[in-house]
Order: structure tokens, then sequence, then C-alpha cells
């Protein structure tokens, strides 16, 4: 099944260039959705506000090579591996998740752009890669939605809770797993379960993409710009009004553990 | 004047959900970030501003803290065991300060919450806060005030 391309086997029944256009209308969804929510939210104002106010207060002007170096330094360190959720159950969880769902929409994109119709060849590699993708996803979003959510592990509410701010992950994983389970399914030559599958795989994408305004979906282009502002603000003085780093760690003595938030 | 959460920092860690001797620090059911559900509760006792891994949580304090206007910033770092502080006052001076997070050893005189007995559901869906009433020395039910003996209109 994991060498198996799914969108090849279905192009049998259904158009390939009618499931190109439904990832070009869950792009252009993903744009309008993001674009509508910014204007909205006045996510953008905030972001230029604070950009001037860090002007403002900056002991030190970035150069160009400084400003490139950060912004490099930041997606390479801060975004790549979400270091803002520290080390531990929480960071490993949305590594996971994130790098699984880039791996399932980009092996999503080449294997029906590039591999799916009549006349085209088939890659072993690339379907591999959607189902790995599918799985990372799965891992880390059911490890975060039963375990880590910080509702359920500091609130203590029970993991069937859902609110709003669950649309997203709870879609996302949706996705891939009904995504895992048409593929099965249609391998398998179970052909009604494979079309109830590939049903419930196309709502819950429509579901995602269709509710990036409702849903936590554009944290994946907010959370970066953020990282890039608070670096470059640690890096030219302003800091956000925050005090610099203490200078003088012998005078107080080691520090202490954290422990995990979990004292309800 | 309670405490208030940047939410392009906050990562809804949880930690000031934890620590909030009111309680009164939850996360958000539209974004899960961590919010004040009850600023008029906030005793502004920097608990949460403290314990934000991210600084995400930022006071402005009362008039015996610094003159009205003024921001409080803080970073702690955990592993120098200092908690610095920033005062920027309204007239655009700085003050900077280093303390301790604590000059006792650690655990020997703050209670090991961990390692205590886990609550069950109705004790966390309880109004009553940890320890209470007992942490209070009070024998028996909390103290109340009728609500039929409260005056009408506001008062502080």
């Amino acid at each position: 099944m994991l060498n198996t391309n799914p969108f090849s086997t279905l192009a049998e029944t259904v158009s390939p260039v009618a499931m190109q256009s439904f990832i070009i209308a869950m792009v252009i969804l993903i744009a309008a959705g993001t674009i509508i929510q910014m204007i909205s939210h006045r996510n953008l104002t905030y972001f230029f506000n604070n950009a001037k106010k860090a002007k403002l207060n900056a002991t030190k002007e970035l150069g160009v090579g400084e400003k490139v170096s950060i912004v490099a330094k930041t997606t390479v360190y801060d975004i790549g591996t979400t270091s803002e959720l520290g080390f531990g159950k929480r960071r490993l969880a949305h590594v996971l998740g994130m790098y699984g769902t880039i791996l399932f929409w980009v092996a999503s994109a080449v294997l029906v752009f590039g591999y799916t119709g009549a006349e085209k060849s088939s890659s072993t590699i690339w379907s591999m890669i959607w189902h790995i993708g599918a799985i990372l996803t799965c891992v880390g979003g059911y490890w975060f939605w039963f375990f880590l959510r910080v509702d359920v592990s500091a609130e203590a509410h029970p993991w069937y809770r859902i609110i709003k701010a669950d649309l997203f992950v709870l879609a996302l994983l949706a996705c891939a797993t009904f995504g895992l389970l048409w593929s099965y399914t249609q391998f398998n030559g179970q052909t009604g379960l494979s079309y109830l599958f590939l049903t419930l795989f196309v709502v819950s994408n429509l579901i995602l993409f269709g509710g990036i305004y409702w849903s936590k979906f554009a944290h994946m282009f907010y959370k970066p710009g953020a990282a890039i502002q608070k670096n470059l603000a640690e890096a030219d003085g302003s800091r956000d009004n925050l005090p610099p780093p203490a200078d003088a760690p012998e005078q107080f003595g080691l520090g202490i553990k954290r422990e995990e938030p979990k004292h309800y | 004047m309670s405490t208030f959460v940047y939410m392009t920092r906050c990562d809804g860690c949880g930690h000031c959900v934890d620590i909030c001797p009111s309680d009164i620090m939850h996360i958000d059911e539209n974004i899960r970030r961590a919010k004040n559900i009850e600023p008029n509760f906030c005793w502004e006792c920097y608990s949460c501003v403290k314990a934000c891994p991210n600084h995400a949580i930022d006071v402005r304090g009362y008039a015996d803290f610094a003159p009205m206007g003024h921001s409080v910033r803080v970073r702690r770092e955990e592993e120098k065991g200092t908690i610095s502080w920033k005062i920027k006052f309204r007239n655009g001076t700085t003050k900077d300060f280093v303390s301790p997070i604590t000059t006792k050893p650690w655990g020997k005189f703050i209670p090991k919450l961990a390692e205590g007995d886990k609550p069950n559901q109705g004790e966390i869906n309880s109004q009553r806060l940890y320890t209470e009433p007992e942490g209070l020395n009070i024998d028996g039910e909390l103290p109340s005030v009728p609500k039929d003996s409260f005056k009408k209109g506001v008062y502080y």
C-alpha cells in the first residue's frame, strides 16, 4: 500500500484534471481565508505597529546582512524546530505533525500533478512520502489531541471536550486519517468503503481549507512572522521592552527546574 | 489593572494557568492561548508574568508600584536563577533590576505540589481554590455574603 499512488488508481474513475482543479481550489481557499482573516482580525496592522514601536526603541541599527542572518537563523532553528515550545513532548509532537503535514501536502500535489493520468509514470518514493507524511501527522496530532492539549493537560478538561480552537487540528487529523483509510481500502479492493473514505477525505479537506477564517490554520503563517519579529527586536535592543538578559548568574547560584504545568 | 497576554508570544503552554493563585488565567476556547478571565480578581502577584517561558504576559501595575502609565516587563532565566525587571516610566525613563528566583533551597520551604494527590473532577470543577478551606485556617464552610445584602449601584 505504501508504494502505491492512491490518486493514480482513482484516476480510473475521476479525471486527473478534476483532481488538479481541486488542489488549485484548496490553494485559493488558503490564500482567500488567510487574507480575509488578516484584514478582519487586523493581524498585519498589529505586526506593522509592533515593528514601528521596535524601531523607535531600538538601540542599535541592524544592517541588511545582520537582518538576513537573523531571519535565516530564526527560520532554521525557531521555525524549523518550533523552539518556542521548549524541550519536551509538545515540541516533539508539533514537529512530527508539522513535517508530516508538509510532506503530506507536498506529496499530494506532486502525485496529482506529476504522476496521475493515463500516460504518467509512477513514483514509489512520492507515494511513500505521501503515506509517511499522513502517518506522522496522525502520530503527532493524536498525541497532541489526547494528551498534550493545554485544556486537557493543564486545565484538566476531558479529552472529548471540543472547542472552536480544535477546528484546525481535528480537520487536519480527519484529512490524514481518512486519506490513509481511503488508500488502504482502495488498495485492498474494498470499493464501497474506499468511496466512503474518499468522500470523507474530500469533505475534511473542504472543512480544513474552507474553515481557515474561523480556525487556527493561519497560525502557520503568523507564528513564523512573530518569531522573526521577536528575534529582530532582541538583536536591535528594543526587546519588546523586556529587560536584557541577567549578567551575574554566579551571584544567585543554580536556577530551578521547571515542573510540568499539571498541578490542577 | 490586571494581567494581559500578548497573543503573538503565547504558545498555550499552561504555566500561567497552573500557577495563578486566583485561578483566573485560563485558555481561550477560540485560539487556545492564555487569557485572564476575571481581570477584577487579579491582585497583580506577578506569578504568571514570571512563570511565562515566552514573556507573553504583561501587567499595568498599580500606582503604588510605579507612577501610572508605566510598563513592567519581566525576564525569567531559570538556568541562571534570576528574574530581571524593566520598568519603563511614562516619560521614557527606564530602570532595570535583577533579583533571584528564590533565596531558599528549591523545594525546601515550598510545597511539592507535583507529589500531592491528584484532585478528582469534582474538586477540579469546584469554585474552591487549592487547600481551601483548610489553608485559610477556617473550620467548615467558607464565609459568604448573601447577595440580597448588596447595595445597588457601583461601589468599590
